[in-house]
Order: C-alpha cells, then sequence, then structure tokens
C-alpha cells in the first residue's frame, strides 16, 4: 500500500509537469499584455515598452520558460506582476475562502443528494423517484450564477436571513463562517447534487437487485437498514467516484460563485489573474489546482481500499 | 493499513488543518461607526501611482500621499503641501517652502529632498513632467524644506503640472521610496497623506484598507477637491472588489456597504426606490467618450475617410448607448475639451453639431477614394462604457457601406494589439474606443495630442495641433489658454485626431448614514463622515 501511495505521488510529477509546459505555452501566444494594463489607458507606447522590458516579457519563449522552470523547480512559484507578492502567498491568503466554500457545499450535497438518490431507486418508477430526477434535471440546467441572484434575492434581501456577500473567516466563530457560506453554498451545490443523485440512483438500482438484497429483505430487516446499511456502503464505489470527479465542477463553479458572493478565493484570484494577463498566477494556480485534482484521484483509489476490501494495492 | 486507522486520523488531521487554512484571512469585520466600506470602480491590483497608472491607483494614491498643490473645485491650483512658492522675473527660478510639520506615515518629516526624489521619478513617467525635464538644467533641495526648480526656458504652467490631477499625479513619497527605477513598482507604501495605508490587510482582488493618519496636518482653509484642508472624520476605510455589480448593488441594499463609487446606470432606477440609499451623479467633470483610427493604415490614413465617419456620428446614440436616456447623464461634445469650465468651446465643431448626416457622410466616403479596405475595429466586451460605443460603431460603419471586421475582445487585448503599428493584415488595427475623465480634458491631455510617433495610439499627426498646444504651455492667462484650445479644438476636428462620441456622466450611490460625500473627478474621503 505505502509503495503505491509512494508510485502514485512520484507519477503527480509528470502530469504537473506537462500541464505547467502547457498553461505557459497557452499563455504565451495568447493576445493581451500585462504591461499595458499596468501602464494605464493614457500611457505612451514607450512606456508601455519600457515596462514589457523590466518585467522580462519581452525575452524569448525558451528564456521565459526557463526562468519560470527553473524556480518551480525550487518551489518558487514566482510574484504577482502587478502588485509584486509570492504567487505562494496570494494562493495562500484565499485557499481558506475557497476550501470553506468547497467543503460546505460538498457536505450540503452528499447529505442532501445521497438520500435522494436512494429514495429514487427505492421508489423507482413512482411520483418519487420522477420529482427527484426532475430535480437532477433542473440542478444540472440552472447555471450556478442564477441560483445565485435568486438566493440573494429570496434569502438576503427579501428574508434578510443571510449576508448578501463577503467571507469571515473560522477564527470569528463557526457561526458566522457558516451563515456567510449556506447562501453560496446552496448556489454552487445544485449541480452537485444532480450528479450524486443521479449516480447514486443508479448504483443502488443495480445493487437492489442482487439477491443479498432479497435475503436481506427475507430475513425481515426493515428498509431503512436494507437500503443504507447493506445496500449503499456496496453502491458507494461509483457514488464516491462521483463525488471526488465532481470536485472539477466545484472548481469551476467557485469561479463564478466566489464572483456572485464578493469571496475571496482562489476562483476570483483565477479570474483577476487570467483578465490581467498576471502570468505567473495563472501558472501558479493552475499547478495547484493540477496537484488537488491528482491527489483527489490518488485519495478516491484509497478511500475504495476503505469501502470495499476486496480492494487491494 | 487499517481502515478504522486511517479513517480516524484522516478525521484528526482534517480537523486540525481546516482551522489553521480556514482561519484566515480576515475579510469582513463588524462595521464600527467610523468604518466606511467602499466599493471602487476597479480592483487595487497594484499600488504605486507612477508605475502603475490606472485610476483605481491614483484614487487610493490621493488618500496616502499628499502634492505640492491641489487642484479645487473651482479649477484652480492651490498650494497644498508647500507654504510658498517663487518664481524668478526671467521665470527661469522656481523657489519652493514647504510647509512645517509634515510627517510621514513613518513618523519622519517631509523634508525637501523627499520631494525632489519625487519629483525625479515623476518627471520620467509623465508627458508634462518630461516636458519639464527636458528644460531642467537643476532640481535641488537648499534646505530641509526649501527647494529649487531652475530651468532653461520658463514654463509658466509648473504648478498646473505639478497640481494636476491626471495620471500620474505628482505625488511625494520619502525619497528612499522615490529613488526606485519609475518602470519599477514600489513595495513599501509610506506617504504623507491624510490616511495611512495598512499593507498587511492588502488582499489584491478583494480588499484594500486605510486608516486615519493621526499626524496628519490639514491645511486651515475648507477641503476643495485635492486642495484645502484634508480632514479626516473616519477611522478606516476598507475598499471592498465587488466584480459583480448586482452583488454590490444587494450589499448596499443590505447596509453591507456604504459607498458605491461607479454603478451601472441600469441600477439608479432601483436605488431610487430603495430606502436607506441616495443617487446622485459622482463627478460634475464627467467623462469624454471616444473612438480613435488609425492614421498610419489604411482606411484612416486617408483624413477623408475619416472626415466621412465623424460626419456619420451621431453622438446622441452613443451616449444613449452607453448611460441611457437619463438626460442628466449625458450632452452632446463638438469638441475635445470637458463643458461646463472655462477651456470648453466648440469652435469648429459644426459637423459634430450638425452629425449624423449619414447620406452625406456616404457621398464624402464614396468621394474620398475607400476602395473597400478592411476596418478592424477592436471592442473589449468586458468594459461595458467601450462595449457599448463599440456597438454602436459597428452599426454606423456597415450602414456607412464600410467593410467591418468586428474583433470581440477583452481590455488586455486591445490593450496589447493597440500598440501595434503593423497594416491589419498584419495584426493591426483600425479602430478601437476609449474615454477620457473630464478633468483631464481641460488642457493638452494625452488623447488630443498629434504628435505623431509621440501621440497616443492612432499616432494621430497636425502641427496646427501641435503648435496651438505648445501656445497653450506659454499662455500666462485665461484668455490666452482659451484662443490655443480654440485652435486645438478646430485643427483636431479637421483632422480628426480623434473622434468625440459625447460627454457623460454617471452616478455614485451611498447610504443615507453616508455624509459629506464631494462630488468631483475621483472619491475624495475627507470630509466624509458616517453615522451608526
Amino acid at each position: 500500500m505505502y509503495g503505491y501511495i509512494a508510485r502514485r505521488i512520484l507519477s503527480t510529477i509528470p502530469v504537473v509537469l506537462i500541464v505547467g509546459v502547457i498553461v505557459f505555452s497557452l499563455l504565451f501566444v495568447a493576445p493581451g499584455d500585462p504591461a499595458a494594463i499596468i501602464a494605464g489607458d493614457q500611457a505612451s507606447p514607450a512606456d508601455v515598452e519600457r515596462i514589457r522590458r523590466t518585467l522580462g516579457l519581452d525575452q524569448s519563449f525558451l528564456v521565459q520558460f526557463g526562468h519560470w522552470f527553473s524556480r518551480v523547480m525550487m518551489g518558487d512559484l514566482g510574484t504577482s506582476i502587478f502588485n509584486g507578492k509570492p504567487v505562494t502567498e496570494l494562493i495562500g491568503l484565499r485557499l481558506g475562502p475557497t476550501l470553506s466554500l468547497m467543503s460546505v457545499t460538498l457536505t450540503f450535497a452528499v447529505l442532501i443528494a445521497v438520500p435522494l438518490g436512494v429514495l429514487a431507486a427505492a421508489r423507482q418508477g413512482t411520483w418519487v423517484d420522477t420529482g427527484v430526477m426532475m430535480m437532477a434535471v433542473l440542478g444540472f440546467s440552472l447555471p450556478v450564477f442564477v441560483v445565485g441572484y435568486l438566493v440573494t434575492y429570496v434569502f438576503a434581501l427579501q428574508l434578510q436571513a443571510f449576508p448578501v456577500q463577503g467571507y469571515r473567516p473560522l477564527d470569528e466563530g463557526f457561526w458566522p463562517w457558516l451563515h456567510g457560506l449556506i447562501l453560496p453554498a446552496l448556489s454552487l451545490g445544485g449541480v452537485y447534487i444532480a450528479l450524486i443523485a443521479r449516480v447514486t440512483r443508479a448504483a443502488m438500482l443495480e445493487v437492489l437487485g442482487q439477491d443479498y438484497i432479497r435475503t436481506a429483505r427475507a430475513k425481515g430487516l426493515g428498509l431503512g437498514r436494507v437500503l443504507f446499511l447493506h445496500a449503499l456502503k456496496n453502491a458507494s464505489v461509483p457514488v464516491v467516484t462521483s463525488i471526488g470527479l465532481g470536485l472539477a465542477l466545484l472548481i469551476g463553479g467557485a469561479v463564478v460563485t466566489e464572483s456572485v458572493f464578493a469571496i475571496p478565493g482562489v476562483g476570483r484570484l483565477t479570474v483577476d489573474a487570467i483578465l490581467q494577463r498576471d502570468y505567473p498566477v495563472i501558472q501558479g494556480v493552475v499547478l495547484v489546482f493540477s496537484f488537488v485534482y491528482v491527489g483527489v484521484n490518488l485519495m478516491l483509489d484509497l478511500v475504495y481500499t476503505l469501502l470495499d476490501p476486496r480492494i487491494a494495492y | 493499513m487499517h481502515r478504522r486507522w486511517f479513517l480516524k486520523n484522516l478525521a484528526t488531521a482534517g480537523v486540525a488543518a481546516g482551522a489553521g487554512i480556514l482561519a484566515k484571512p480576515t475579510l469582513l469585520r463588524a462595521a464600527s461607526p467610523k468604518v466606511l466600506r467602499f466599493v471602487p470602480q476597479a480592483d487595487l491590483a497594484n499600488f504605486d501611482p507612477i508605475w502603475g497608472t490606472q485610476l483605481v491607483v491614483r484614487n487610493a494614491s490621493a488618500m496616502v500621499w499628499d502634492t505640492l498643490y491641489g487642484f479645487d473645485e473651482k479649477f484652480r491650483i492651490q498650494k497644498q503641501m508647500l507654504e510658498s512658492d517663487d518664481v524668478s522675473a526671467d521665470g527661469l527660478v522656481w523657489t519652493f517652502k514647504l510647509r512645517p510639520g509634515l510627517k510621514f506615515h513613518d513618523g519622519e518629516p517631509v523634508r525637501a529632498k523627499d520631494v525632489v526624489a519625487s519629483l525625479d521619478r515623476w518627471s520620467q513617467r509623465d508627458n508634462m513632467g518630461v516636458m519639464v525635464r527636458a528644460l531642467q538644467k537643476e532640481l535641488v533641495a537648499r534646505d530641509d524644506r526649501t527647494f529649487r526648480w531652475t530651468l532653461g526656458k520658463p514654463f509658466p504652467k509648473l504648478r498646473f503640472v505639478l497640481g494636476k490631477m491626471n495620471t500620474p499625479v505628482a505625488f511625494i513619497m520619502p525619497e528612499r521610496i522615490a529613488k526606485t527605477d519609475p518602470f519599477k513598482k514600489i513595495s513599501e507604501y509610506v506617504g504623507s497623506g491624510p490616511f495611512r495605508f495598512v499593507a498587511n490587510e492588502w488582499v489584491p482582488g478583494s480588499q484594500a484598507v486605510f486608516e486615519r493618519f493621526a499626524d496628519y496636518l490639514p491645511r486651515d482653509e475648507a477641503a476643495s477637491w485635492m486642495a484645502g484642508g484634508k480632514r479626516v472624520l473616519l477611522d478606516r476605510v476598507e475598499w471592498v472588489t465587488m466584480p459583480d455589480p448586482s452583488t454590490a448593488a444587494a450589499a448596499l441594499q443590505n447596509g453591507e456597504i456604504d459607498w458605491w463609487e461607479d454603478p451601472l446606470p441600469d441600477l439608479v432606477p432601483l436605488f431610487r426606490n430603495a430606502a436607506g440609499v441616495t443617487v446622485d451623479i459622482a463627478d460634475p467633470m464627467g467623462n469624454v467618450g471616444s473612438f480613435r483610427m488609425n492614421h498610419l493604415q489604411p482606411p484612416f490614413n486617408n483624413v477623408k475617410v475619416r472626415r466621412a465617419v465623424l460626419t456619420a456620428i451621431s453622438q446622441s446614440n452613443y451616449m444613449q448607448a452607453v448611460v441611457g436616456d437619463d438626460p442628466k447623464l449625458w450632452k452632446p461634445l463638438p469638441g475635445f475639451f470637458t463643458p461646463d469650465t472655462p477651456w470648453y468651446t466648440e469652435d469648429g465643431g459644426e459637423v459634430l453639431k450638425n452629425g449624423g448626416d449619414l447620406a452625406l457622410a456616404k457621398k464624402m466616403l464614396a468621394e474620398s477614394g475607400y476602395a473597400g479596405e478592411p476596418v478592424v475595429c477592436l471592442i473589449a466586451q468586458n468594459q461595458s462604457i467601450v462595449k457599448a460605443m463599440g456597438d454602436v460603431t459597428i452599426d454606423l460603419l456597415k450602414r456607412l457601406g464600410m467593410n467591418v471586421e468586428f474583433v470581440a475582445t477583452d481590455w488586455a487585448t486591445v490593450g496589447s494589439r493597440r500598440a501595434s503599428k503593423a497594416p491589419v493584415a498584419e495584426g493591426g488595427w483600425s479602430m478601437f474606443h476609449s474615454w477620457h475623465k473630464g478633468a483631464d480634458c481641460i488642457g493638452p491631455y494625452t488623447g488630443a495630442r498629434a504628435s505623431g510617433d509621440h501621440a497616443w495610439f492612432g499616432w494621430p499627426s497636425d502641427a496646427n495641433v501641435e503648435k496651438a498646444f505648445d501656445d497653450w504651455f506659454a499662455a500666462t492667462n485665461l484668455a490666452g489658454e482659451q484662443d490655443a484650445l480654440r485652435r486645438v479644438n478646430r485643427y483636431g476636428l479637421e483632422s480628426v485626431v480623434y473622434a468625440p462620441t459625447g460627454f457623460f456622466r454617471t452616478y455614485a450611490a451611498w447610504r443615507n448614514s453616508v455624509s459629506g460625500i464631494a462630488k468631483g473627478p475621483l472619491p475624495f474621503f475627507w470630509g466624509v463622515n458616517k453615522t451608526a
């Protein structure tokens, strides 16, 4: 097992490097110029050119890539072109809000979606099943920002039950932290709930048709015990897979959600960096997201062994 | 590995890591009566007013750094950090004396050597500063409070240049900071202005914090824009970046923010019906909309084609696209200079007064020799003003019968591509849209210059325009300035230095608990108060 984990961690290095090379290349050929943004709208072309030179943006692709690559190899993601702060510090400042948003969304989504999926499977073909699937289609179809505006209007502006925007860190208290994240998590969670509910339903339907379930029912076990203790456990591998792979949805959705709710997370950092062509920040964020994604996949593989003892590495 | 061991340790590690990471940063604080939460027009992504000359940087810098002179609401240049100034009879030697008791935020006194270093850095980046620098024989500190600027030729506009509000502004920094290469950014934000920048709470993209500088020494006079006694009544001002206008609108209504600098015109009716919110014109000097044509490449290297396009312009179409049909927000502008100021002129502006004559424009275009050359129009989709004007232009050029290529892109790309002088087939451009702050358009501003290679993007060249601007610099009274700008307007519109699309203002919105907001070219935080 430990050897497997070590091999998997080592295998992430080339993946992340390839991602880094692709991102660097794309940014190099993409139009746009941070020097022009820094210089401002009234700056002369000569000023823009001189700023470009001081930033090293006039150098060739290979020179720029070489500098960047050697720094990354030493764990230095560089500094922001605009504010001069280290990229690691910028990401560190933004990680808390994003992790908070994702963890609350994940918790909400699992608590809502898994029971809904189980229920829909147990009541296959009934109005309950139809209702859950309709909600899932709705969750997939409604853009995150639309849900965000709707919940803001109802729960923040009309009912004044939640703040419109902002983030309060956990050290200000659990409730203030959670209070500010409920509406964003509701908005972001829609598509995630839909995904998990559908996968749970499909996995449960497959399991519920197996002999041991019929045996459990024949022994006189209650429906709840059969569904959640016997069936769900064996249906959980694809469910866990969907939760993990759906993380990409969360990352993408967090970009929008953080903008709508003015949450200073990594998603907004990414958007701002792209709009400003702050290349070191874009590259740093993409590398970090790549690590996260590869790490989540590794964790999923390990979780399989916890859910199903037959799986071993 | 045992499953139970793994799950137990995973949970413990998760709680520990979560508590550590989620505990920071502190980004939303309980508001006290003297904490003002402000939504700026854009994020404060960098903070060096000489290196980065965006308006948002200038606005934040005005809180932290002071200036030698200040521009007041009657368009007069007043002494600000200065106690006195004196110019020799031949106009060549300027002697300035600082007010006593001025201090930087680190407790050090403001000395003449700080001013000299600051002016040296600024004059390498500012267009007018470069002009002064070209005349400079000596700029030296004579003692702690006195410095002298010796020129090789009289420069009557020196006070104006040192007090103007357009970027880069001549802010005064400590010598050690001002010695930074003007093309590299500073890393320390110590000024002598009425607010102190709280650098450790700065989260680019989200928040910038300013606290009252207790040792600031305001002038005795009443505050007036950048001049007079800048008395601070707030303890703390938090700039909160909100990229989504709907969120900012909801936050203002909910009382989560106090002042929004630049709400979309579409949202203003919402605020008019909202309890506890006031909306009013933000800046009476407004903005001048524009599009610029590339004078170096076909078809706009042909002045007859430029004139045909100018003839076709209906400014009301542009302005309604930008600010809607609220008549308080716009007016036609047959020229380059800001209305309701002494420098406004309509000389030579008949083409715009009678604008929108498409039939005449088509005739002029046919006579110009235009042969269907492509017109590459760059339009930034992420700037609402530019996008609105761009949409009108595309329609106009098509109706005019031009071969238009609409390049929908973002501002960063426009900013990069407009620097290209290449033909359109090789990545060049024909036209882009922009706007100028009305506070800038009262003299020789960058957009109106016609100095060819040294001019702004589009590189217009017109000796008459440049001669008139030279005369403005040499003018020693208002009449002389007005005469010069009348000629700029006439010659500039004849050669279509750029196409003015109209004059427009925008609203600002704030909670009724906030008082003392001055209408002006930038948000002034001195004199602003907030009740619980």
